[in-house]
């Protein structure tokens, strides 16, 4: 954490000075230039004569009364604090940057209804609509399934390439049972000990949930009513179905997308 | 054949090189072997010299005298329409017709892409027609060489579309 700045003491004004910062620890004016602009040569071989404050005492003599007591006693004004805490008290320190409270971003190229090129996953290759940015800032896409065989699906913006290619899906409905929740992994369980036959128990093989099947429907139904509206829309569906690859002297990092 | 272009006084060239790549200047005055001083008025480059190695001789040439005021070959510039002729070119049209192919986005590359295999398929499609339609009626190989039986030249029909040029 940055040092937190001293504040200055309140109802005092500060100045401003005149010179200032170019950058790179270069300052506007110059020695030479400050010393005219404030007047300093006035001010050479006079001497100012200090002030004297006024001491105030830290302790005060008293008179004490009784024998064998020295008569007088120093003490002081102000009296020493009675209690001292036994341990330094704890700080409180900043709430930790949880990667829930992370600021996402997105990448300019991407906006909800680009065509986006997978790099990465089983999908790689494919053209895929882009529907918007879960919570964990991954994205959310979609083949459409009927389309290129790409379902619902998340990805890192990472793996992606953002096309200039884009299709208006501002009439497209999400359901709200699309977030992060919804596409996590879901572990069995392992078998335990006292079940016994833990030769027999089979692997399950990932089975499509009715619950996906249907949000898949519906989300893919109003995805290709958009891909219908768009001008382009019959080259537009060869498209997205067709695989991206690179050609003999086709360098990515040359090409517009 | 003898050298076309030389390197000479009203030159038109083009930078190939360095902060002026792509434009179009007008050689100026020799400096020797290598350098030459350039001008380019109506191009934004302002008269400097240039390395030779930095310049590619085009096939256009203006007439001023050697080491003339930049507001002269301005003018010779002008009244040769450099500009023009440098357009219609074959070289500028390629220059062009690049940059106009790295400006494609992924999804123009992929209908130029279903466009070329649909001209080719065409194109293909009439080439066999031709060849077939003139391997049997003996234009091609021969008369002999035709199969036996009954593979007979054809009645010509019309055996093949134009092919569509894109």
């Amino acid at each position: 954490m940055a040092p937190t700045e001293k504040q200055p003491a309140k109802g005092k004004k500060v100045g401003k000075s005149r010179n200032y910062d170019l950058g790179n620890g270069i300052v506007r004016f110059s020695r030479t230039k400050m010393f005219h602009k404030k007047a300093l040569y006035k001010f050479i071989g006079k001497k100012v004569a200090a002030e004297k404050k006024p001491v105030k005492p830290r302790v005060i003599e008293k008179q004490i009364g009784g024998e064998k007591n020295g008569g007088k006693r120093f003490v002081l004004v102000e009296k020493r604090r009675a209690v001292y805490p036994t341990q330094e008290r704890i700080k409180k320190r900043p709430a930790k940057q949880l990667f829930k409270d992370h600021s996402r971003t997105l990448r300019a190229s991407i906006s909800p209804g680009t065509v986006l090129i997978l790099l990465a996953g089983s999908h790689k290759g494919k053209r895929v609509v882009f529907l918007k940015q879960l919570k964990s800032g991954l994205l959310l896409v979609t083949g459409p399934f009927g389309i290129n065989a790409c379902p619902l699906r998340r990805i890192s913006q990472r793996y992606v390439i953002g096309t200039q290619t884009k299709i208006d899906i501002s009439d497209v409905k999400l359901p709200e049972t699309l977030n992060d929740e919804y596409f996590k992994r879901q572990r069995q369980k392992r078998a335990k000990k006292e079940e016994g036959d833990i030769f027999q128990t089979k692997k399950q093989g990932y089975k499509v949930s009715d619950q996906r099947k249907t949000d898949q429907k519906e989300v893919d139904t109003q995805v290709l009513a958009a891909i219908r509206k768009h001008p382009d829309r019959k080259v537009l569906l060869a498209y997205l179905s067709a695989m991206f690859g690179l050609r003999s002297s086709q360098f990515p990092h040359r090409l517009q997308f | 054949m003898p050298f076309q272009r030389f390197v000479e006084t009203g030159r038109v060239a083009v930078v190939s090189d360095g902060p002026y790549k792509g434009k179009l200047v007008s050689i100026v005055d020799v400096i020797d072997q290598t350098r030459v001083l350039v001008d380019g008025p109506e191009t934004q480059v302002p008269r400097s010299q240039l390395r030779l190695n930095q310049l590619d001789l085009t096939k256009f040439r203006i007439n001023f005298p050697f080491s003339a005021s930049t507001k002269v070959v301005r003018k010779s510039w002008k009244d040769n329409k450099v500009q023009e002729s440098w357009e219609k070119s074959v070289w500028a049209q390629k220059i062009a017709a690049k940059e106009k192919r790295a400006q494609l986005t992924d999804f123009d590359r992929f209908k130029l892409r279903r466009a070329r295999s649909r001209r080719n398929k065409i194109r293909t499609v009439s080439f066999l027609a031709l060849r077939k339609a003139s391997s049997r009626n003996g234009f091609l190989y021969g008369k002999k060489k035709m199969a036996k039986g009954g593979d007979k030249p054809r009645p010509s029909k019309k055996a093949a579309k134009k092919p569509a040029k894109k």
